[in-house]
């Protein structure tokens, strides 16, 4: 089995959704609470990864980080070289998985009975104390399923990666790559153990994730 | 007594009509804020928590400019020192009887934290459910534990949105009386939202009377409800007469109580003191011109017609018979009678149509 591929995957779905949940959670709240006239403009860009091919998004995150891109250019003085590199894919696959964290976090935010936070604001709670408080704990379904979702995305992702990555081994060949490869070269037989066992890890993270969000009697992790 | 708090906002919405309130809040006491739904109460109440920004004018507490739209002011919820009851209680349901009570402490130390929610979960009546999340608590615990969730950060000003029209059945009268007694003991200037009159009139001391989002009479609750300033307001309050009477004392199963010179039979709600207010619906009162033969009417009133009221197939009859009281009659029989202002008749009241409220005591 293809070890080294499998630990970059796992590294990189770890890394993408840690992510995600420092910029994704500030920005989901916004979205559920802010009444701005252009909420609706942030929300589209939101949502694109879910409508664009991984191969156009991956065109201009590639675009963006080559030695000629805006970003590139900018980060080239201090030696950091985005494309081709762990932190280049880190950057697509935390853009490509955006909607995947955000919109449920978002869902899960919105449905927190207002009530509930205007009795925070009366106790003395300012809103960065009402969201730790009083938000976040009751929308923690939404929450887990936006981290999983996000996870489980990462993992899955291939197109993004190819054209963002490349097929550096130990550095950008992830196990999706890996097993394309193992295709193209006809091992069909090392192709399918790696493909059985992302399948396995990705139904266990789910059905752990619906086990806990049961609302009858949820399974305790301790 | 200067006042406490004074405000002068409006509000309007791009549907339904605008509010527009001039207040003052006296500090001592319950002062409620009467009104039909859709009156604009509620707005009030949302202003002077903060939850919502006039669209112009200031509010001034204790001193303190809490909004004032031509200077830009505007005092966010969490640094008003306000309690607020909401109508549905809005308890935190993922935190534990305890941890609701706790919410609005953080700053002091955890012993200090534990010492003052231990005291007002007993002063709630809610010791030895500390550990319970709201969900397992019944309706009237919730709203006990809503309240002194409110009342143990000490706020300086209480606001009650209609506290027990969550609650209903048999044990609202005495959830009431709870309240009272609660509120009594906080000892902090509250202003309470309703339009139920028997709330009114048990929990207040003054009455503001709201209609059409402005307010349109205030005083003393009994004063409001006997003495409607128009025939707008008279419908607003809905109601025959108020009148404040002493408890005299059981009798055969009823109350005997005395109102003005006159003393009438009611049935006994409990929990009672000494002074109460009889409500009597003008249905509930039949006129004659001479004793009528074997009527089992307990209440018989001489008494004189102050004026007749004509409205469509109806006459409000105001009589005078040692406390001002108030008879609905069809058309008809008010021509059968001829009755004409001056006339002596007989106000014959059943006791059942004798609604006792019990007073606000001092």
């Amino acid at each position: 089995m293809d070890g080294q591929a499998l630990f970059l995957s796992l590294s990189l779905a770890a890394a993408t959704t840690g992510l995600l949940a420092l910029l994704g959670l500030p920005l989901a709240a916004w979205l559920a609470f802010s009444r701005a006239r252009w909420k609706p403009l942030v929300e589209a860009v939101v949502a694109l990864p879910l409508v664009l091919p991984p191969t156009v998004l991956g065109f201009y995150v590639l675009l963006a980080i080559g030695p000629e891109g805006p970003l590139g250019r900018l980060l080239s003085p201090w030696g950091i070289r985005l494309a081709f590199s762990f932190s280049g894919l880190l950057l697509a696959s935390t853009l490509f998985s955006l909607p995947f964290a955000v919109q449920p976090f978002a869902a899960g935010f919105a449905a927190v009975p207002l009530r509930t936070r205007e009795a925070a604001a009366t106790l003395g709670a300012g809103p960065v104390q009402t969201f730790l408080r009083v938000v976040l704990p009751q929308a923690w379904p939404g929450v887990l399923t936006g981290l999983v979702l996000s996870f489980a995305h990462t993992l899955g992702e291939f197109g993004v990666v190819l054209m963002v990555g490349g097929n550096i081994p130990g550095q950008t060949r992830t196990v999706s790559i890996a097993i394309f490869d193992h295709v193209q070269a006809l091992e069909y037989g090392a192709a399918a153990r790696t493909a059985a066992f992302l399948l396995a890890v990705s139904f266990l993270v789910l059905l752990l994730t619906y086990g806990l969000r049961r609302k009858e009697a949820p399974w305790r992790l301790f | 007594m200067a006042p406490f708090l004074t405000a002068d906002v409006a509000q309007s919405y791009p549907t339904g009509p605008s509010v527009e309130v001039r207040m003052e809040l006296p500090g001592e006491g319950v002062t409620v804020l009467f009104g039909p739904s859709g009156s604009g109460k509620t707005t009030v109440l949302r202003v002077l928590a903060g939850l919502e920004r006039p669209g112009r004018g200031r509010i001034q507490f204790d001193g303190v400019p809490w909004v004032d739209t031509a200077a830009g002011i505007f005092v966010p919820p969490h640094r008003r020192p306000v309690g607020l009851l909401f109508q549905d209680f809005a308890l935190f349901p993922h935190l534990t009887v305890a941890g609701n009570l706790a919410f609005g402490l953080r700053d002091l130390t955890p012993a200090e934290r534990r010492r003052r929610v231990g005291e007002c979960a007993a002063w709630v009546g809610l010791a030895g459910l500390e550990e319970r999340l709201p969900a397992h608590l019944s309706g009237g615990q919730q709203q006990r534990l809503a309240l002194g969730r409110a009342l143990v950060r000490r706020p300086r000003l209480l606001l009650l949105d209609e506290p027990l029209s969550a609650l209903d059945g048999p044990a609202r009268e005495e959830l009431r009386r709870d309240l009272g007694r609660l509120l009594k003991d906080a000892g902090i200037p509250a202003l309470l939202v309703t339009h139920d009159r028997d709330e009114a009139l048990a929990l207040g001391d003054r009455l503001l009377l709201m209609a059409g989002g402005r307010i349109r009479q205030e005083g003393s609750p009994a004063e409001v409800f006997s003495r409607p300033g128009d025939a707008e307001l008279a419908r607003v309050l809905g109601v025959g007469t108020v009148v404040k009477v002493r408890v005299l004392g059981p009798e055969h199963g009823l109350l005997r109580v005395r109102a003005g010179r006159a003393e009438l039979l009611a049935p006994d709600p409990g929990g009672l003191g000494s002074e109460a207010y009889a409500c009597i619906r003008g249905e509930g009162v039949a006129l004659e011109r001479a004793e009528p033969e074997g009527a089992a009417t307990r209440n018989r009133l001489p008494a004189r017609v102050a004026a007749l009221e004509r409205m469509d197939g109806l006459v409000r009859v105001h009589l005078e018979c040692g406390f001002p009281l108030e008879a609905l009659l069809s058309a008809w029989s008010c021509e059968d009678l001829a009755l004409r202002p001056g006339d002596e008749v007989l106000a014959l009241v059943k006791a059942t149509a004798v609604h006792l409220v019990p007073a606000k005591e001092g």
